[in-house]
C-alpha cells in the first residue's frame, strides 16, 4: 500500500512539475530565452548557413557577416578608400574611384542587389549603388572584390539603384533628386518645374564578364525617386519605382513635397522601351561618366571616360510608363515572389495598399485612367488595387517575403516588424525591434524563391543596447526567427557604418567557387616579378621603378640603393604565395598614402616620393611566417642629384 | 645535411640537428647560445604538447586515420601523396628540364638555392640523391599532408621553422621540377 501511495505521490508530483511548466507566461521574451542562444550558436570551426550581405550606408563599403552567428567576416572596400588593404590608394585600384569629377574616395551605399537568373539568386554578383556621387559598383562574389564601378551621369544622386531584373539583365539607377539636364544647367532654383527633371537609366550586364554600360536613359517628371523593384514571373518586363515629391517642391520639402495625399508609383514597361530603341528612337545626349574595371589578369584598373548616353523622353512615349496613385510620400516598391502584388508603403500613411499587376494591365487596357501627369497616365487608385493592410503601424518603410505567402514590413516609427498575409492582407504577428528600424531582410526575400527562416531588422538607433562608446554608438542589427507562426528575437549584432538595405544568400551557393589565390601563371601585370630572378630595380629619369617579391619571409630586393631625393619610386610586390590565405603587406615609413595587401600571385604597387637623405626601412605588415619580423629591408636615399649608383640585392652580405 | 638524417632514425635527431647548426653556422659562443636556447625550448614544447588521444572512447566518431600512416610504413621513403611510382628515363627528358627550370624561377628559387646552402628552405643539391623522386613529389605537390604525417617532412619543419608553402604545383609541374633536380645532380 505505502509503495502506491508513494507511486501516486511521484506521479502527483511530475504531474504538477509538468502543469507548473506548462502554465509559465509565454511572453515573447521568456520564449526568447529558452533557445535562441541555441540557435544561433555556430560552433567554433564550423560555418554559417548563410552569408549576410550589408550595406555600410555612409562608410561606402559592404561588410559581410554570417547568420545566424552574426559574426562579421570581411568588409568589401567598395565606395571608399581603404587604408588597411591599399584599396583606392595603390596605383591599380586608385582608379577605381576616379569619377567625371575627379577622384571621389567616399560615397553612401545603400543597396545591394545579388544577381538573379530565372528571378533566383545564381551567386555571381553583388551590385551597391552609391548615392552621393552616382554610381553602381558591381563586386565579384568569388573574389569578394569590387571589380567595376559605373558613374551615372544625369543622376542628383543615385538612390533607387541597383535594383536588377529577373535575369540580371538590368540594374536600375534612378535619381533621388531631380535636377536641371539639357544645355543650359544655371537656372533659378525656383524654376524647378519647368527646368528639373527626373532620370532612369537602365544599366545592361553582360551575363558572362559582368560588364555594365548604360543602355539607355528615361527622362521622366521632376520627382524624387526613391525605390524600387523589378516585375518577375507575369510581371516580368516591368519595373516600379517609387516616387514623392509629385509637388514638384524645391524647398522645405519636409513640409512641401507632404501635401499630395497621393503621390505616385511608377509603373515601367521596359520591354517597350526595348522596342522603341530597336526601331532606332531615342537621342543621344553629351554626358561625362567615368567607367572603371579592375582586371584579375593584369591586377590593374582600366578607367575610360564616357562622352554620351541614350536617352526616351517618356513625354514622347507615353505607352512606357504609367502612374498609380499612392497614398503617402511612398518609400518601398516592393514586388512579392509571385509577381503579382506590389506594396506601396507611404511613409506618412495610416494602411498600406497592395497593387495588383493583373489589375494594372486591365486598367491600362481599358485606358482606366483618373487622368494624366503631364501627359503620362495616371491608372485609377481603386482599379489597380489589391487591397490596403488596414492599421499595419506607424511609418511602414520595406517589405521582404518568405517563400510561405508571408510579408514582413519594417515600420520606422513604431520600431517593429509586422508580418502580414500578401493575398488576406491579414496581420498575423509584430515584433518589437530595437530601435527605428529601417531596411529589413529576408534570405531571397527580394527573389522568387525566398529562402526564409530568418527576417534580419536594420535599426537606425541603438541608444541603450550596447556598451555605451562616447556620443557615437554603433548601429545595429536584430535576427528574427520566422520558421514558425510567431517571430522570435534571436540576436543583436552590430554592423558597420549605418546599414541600409541588405540581402542573404545560402553559403552553399558561394563556398564552392570561392577564390583562393591569384595563379602566378596568369598574372599579366606589366610590373610582375614572377620569380626571384626577375626582381629589378630600373630608373626612368626620376621614377624610380622596384619589381619586388615577397615570400615567407622576405623581400627582394631587400637592399637598394641609388634613390635620390625627388625621385618617384613605384614599389611592385608580387607575392609569390600560391598557398591560401599568405597575404603579405608593404608599408615604408613616410608613405603619404597607405600600406598595400598583396595577396598570393597578385601585384599590388605602392608609390613613395622621398623626402630627404637616410635609409628608409620597409617591412612587411601580415604577419606571415615564425620570421615575419625578419621580413624587412632598406632603401638609402641620396641627396637630389648625387649619383650613389643604383643597386639593388637581397641577401648579399660583402659589399 | 639531408643525407645523413636516415628515415625512422629519432633518437639520432637532436645530435643531427645540433651538428648542424654547428656546422652551418660557425663556431661563435653566441650562435652556440642560441641554437641551445632553441633546443631547450623545442623540447620543452614537444614534451608540453598534448597527447593525441587514443581513447577510442572518448572520441567515437573519430575515424581511424591509418591508411596514410600506414602507407608510409610501407614504403616510409615514397612520402604521403597521389604520387606512387615515379620512371625516371636516361638520358634526362630536356622539355621536361626546361619546364621545370620555369617553375623553379617562379615558384621555388626564393627559398631553395640549387648548392647545398640551406636560405628558407633546404639547398637543392644533391637532394634526388637522397630522397626518392616520388618523395619529392609528393613533398612538392602534398605538402600540408606531408607536413603533418611524414616524419621526414617533419624534421625538415623543425629544422627550418617555416612551413614549406603549397606553390599550386600540379603533378606533372612537379614531375617537370624533378627533372631538373636530376640536371642540378649532374645526370645527363
Amino acid at each position: 500500500m505505502k509503495t502506491i501511495i508513494n507511486s501516486i505521490g511521484a506521479l502527483a508530483l511530475v504531474a504538477s512539475a509538468f502543469l507548473m511548466n506548462s502554465c509559465q507566461p509565454k511572453g515573447p521574451q521568456e520564449a526568447v530565452v529558452g533557445n535562441a542562444a541555441a540557435k544561433v550558436y555556430v560552433a567554433p570551426g564550423q560555418y554559417d548557413e548563410f552569408y549576410n550581405f550589408v550595406s555600410g550606408g555612409f562608410s561606402g563599403q559592404v561588410s559581410v557577416y554570417g547568420l545566424p552567428s552574426g559574426r562579421l567576416f570581411r568588409v568589401i572596400p567598395t565606395f571608399s578608400a581603404d587604408p588597411q588593404t591599399g584599396y583606392g590608394y595603390s596605383e591599380e585600384t586608385k582608379d577605381m574611384l576616379k569619377t567625371s569629377h575627379g577622384y571621389v574616395p567616399w560615397d553612401d551605399f545603400h543597396h545591394t542587389a545579388l544577381s538573379t537568373t530565372n528571378g533566383e539568386h545564381d551567386g555571381r554578383w553583388l551590385f551597391g549603388n552609391a548615392n552621393n556621387t552616382p554610381r553602381v559598383a558591381r563586386i565579384n562574389l568569388k573574389s569578394f572584390r569590387t571589380e567595376e564601378i559605373l558613374e551615372i551621369p544625369n543622376s542628383g544622386g543615385n538612390h533607387s539603384s541597383p535594383f536588377i531584373t529577373e535575369n540580371t539583365e538590368y540594374v536600375v539607377a534612378g535619381t533621388r533628386f531631380s535636377v536641371p539636364m539639357g544645355a543650359n544647367k544655371d537656372v533659378p532654383i525656383s524654376s524647378y518645374k519647368e527646368n528639373f527633371k527626373g532620370s532612369i537609366s537602365f544599366i545592361k550586364v553582360d551575363q558572362t564578364t559582368g560588364d555594365m554600360s548604360i543602355a539607355f536613359q528615361l527622362r521622366t517628371p521632376g520627382f524624387n525617386y526613391d525605390l524600387s523593384r523589378t516585375g518577375k514571373g507575369p510581371s516580368h518586363g516591368w519595373f516600379f519605382f517609387s516616387c514623392y515629391n509629385t509637388e514638384q517642391a524645391h524647398t522645405l520639402l519636409e513640409v512641401n513635397a507632404s501635401q499630395n495625399d497621393k503621390d505616385f508609383i511608377m509603373a515601367v514597361n521596359w520591354k517597350k522601351a526595348e522596342e522603341y530603341i530597336a526601331k532606332g528612337e531615342g537621342e543621344k545626349v553629351k554626358a561625362r561618366y567615368a567607367h572603371n574595371v579592375y582586371s584579375e589578369k593584369t591586377h590593374m584598373t582600366t578607367s575610360t571616360i564616357k562622352d554620351e548616353v541614350l536617352v526616351l523622353d517618356i513625354m514622347k512615349y507615353p505607352d512606357i510608363v504609367y502612374f498609380i496613385p499612392c497614398p503617402k510620400s511612398p518609400h518601398g516598391c516592393d514586388v512579392d515572389p509571385s509577381g503579382e502584388y506590389i506594396v506601396g508603403s507611404g511613409k506618412l500613411a495610416a494602411m498600406m495598399p497592395v497593387f495588383s499587376f493583373t489589375k494594372i494591365q486591365t486598367a491600362i487596357a481599358n485606358k482606366d485612367y483618373e487622368g494624366d501627369f503631364q501627359g503620362i497616365p495616371v491608372i485609377k487608385y481603386e482599379s489597380a488595387l489589391h487591397g490596403e493592410v488596414q492599421k499595419p503601424g506607424l511609418g511602414p518603410l520595406h517589405t521582404e517575403f518568405d517563400g510561405n505567402g508571408n510579408a514582413y514590413t519594417s515600420m520606422f516609427v513604431s520600431s517593429e516588424i509586422v508580418k502580414w498575409n500578401v493575398k488576406t492582407l491579414e496581420v498575423l504577428d509584430r515584433v518589437p525591434t530595437y530601435y527605428s528600424i529601417g531596411h529589413l531582410c529576408v534570405p531571397g526575400g527580394p527573389t522568387k524563391k525566398p529562402h526564409g527562416k530568418y527576417v534580419i531588422a536594420y535599426n537606425k538607433i541603438t541608444k541603450d543596447r550596447y556598451l555605451p562608446t562616447g556620443p557615437e554608438l554603433t548601429q545595429s542589427a536584430q535576427l528574427y526567427d520566422i520558421s514558425g507562426d510567431k517571430m522570435q528575437l534571436l540576436l543583436d549584432f552590430p554592423t558597420i557604418g549605418e546599414p541600409h538595405y541588405a540581402e542573404a544568400i545560402p553559403a552553399s551557393m558561394l563556398t564552392a567557387g570561392s577564390t583562393k589565390i591569384y595563379k602566378l601563371e596568369e598574372n599579366e601585370h606589366p610590373y610582375a616579378a614572377k620569380g626571384e630572378k626577375f626582381t629589378k630595380v630600373e630608373r626612368n629619369g626620376n621614377q624610380v621603378h622596384v619589381y619586388m617579391t615577397a615570400i615567407r619571409s622576405h623581400l627582394t630586393p631587400d637592399n637598394i640603393e641609388g634613390v635620390r631625393v625627388g625621385d618617384e619610386v613605384y614599389f611592385h610586390v608580387t607575392n609569390l604565395e600560391q598557398d591560401w590565405d599568405v597575404p603579405h603587406g608593404f608599408a615604408i615609413r613616410g608613405a603619404l598614402n597607405a600600406e598595400i595587401l598583396v595577396m598570393p600571385g597578385e601585384t599590388q604597387t605602392l608609390k613613395w616620393k622621398p623626402q630627404e637623405a637616410g635609409v628608409v626601412p620597409f617591412y612587411c605588415t601580415d604577419f606571415c611566417s615564425a620570421l615575419h619580423q625578419e621580413m624587412s629591408g632598406y632603401i638609402r636615399i641620396s641627396p637630389a642629384g648625387s649619383n650613389t649608383p643604383l643597386k639593388f640585392s637581397t641577401g648579399d652580405t660583402e659589399d | 645535411m639531408i643525407n645523413i638524417i636516415k628515415p625512422n632514425d629519432q633518437s639520432h635527431f637532436d645530435l643531427i640537428l645540433t651538428s648542424y647548426f654547428v656546422s652551418l653556422m660557425k663556431n661563435s659562443k653566441q650562435t652556440m647560445k642560441k641554437i641551445l636556447t632553441i633546443l631547450i625550448a623545442m623540447t620543452l614544447f614537444w614534451s608540453c604538447a598534448p597527447d593525441k588521444p587514443t581513447n577510442q572512447e572518448e572520441f567515437p566518431d573519430q575515424p581511424a586515420a591509418k591508411s596514410a600512416v600506414e602507407s608510409q610504413i610501407m614504403d616510409p621513403t615514397k612520402g604521403i601523396g597521389a604520387v606512387k611510382n615515379v620512371t625516371l628515363k636516361t638520358p634526362l627528358e630536356q622539355e621536361r628540364v626546361s619546364r621545370g627550370i620555369a617553375i623553379y624561377e617562379m615558384k621555388c628559387s626564393a627559398c631553395h638555392r640549387l648548392d647545398e646552402k640551406r636560405v628558407v628552405g633546404p639547398g637543392w643539391k644533391d637532394i634526388t640523391k637522397t630522397r626518392k623522386p616520388e618523395w619529392i613529389m609528393n613533398m612538392v605537390t602534398n605538402v600540408d599532408v606531408m607536413l603533418e604525417q611524414d616524419a621526414e617532412a617533419q624534421k625538415l619543419l623543425e629544422l627550418c621553422l617555416t612551413r614549406m608553402p603549397n606553390q599550386n604545383v600540379s603533378i606533372g609541374d612537379a614531375r617537370d621540377v624533378l627533372e631538373y633536380m636530376r640536371q642540378n645532380d649532374g645526370e645527363k
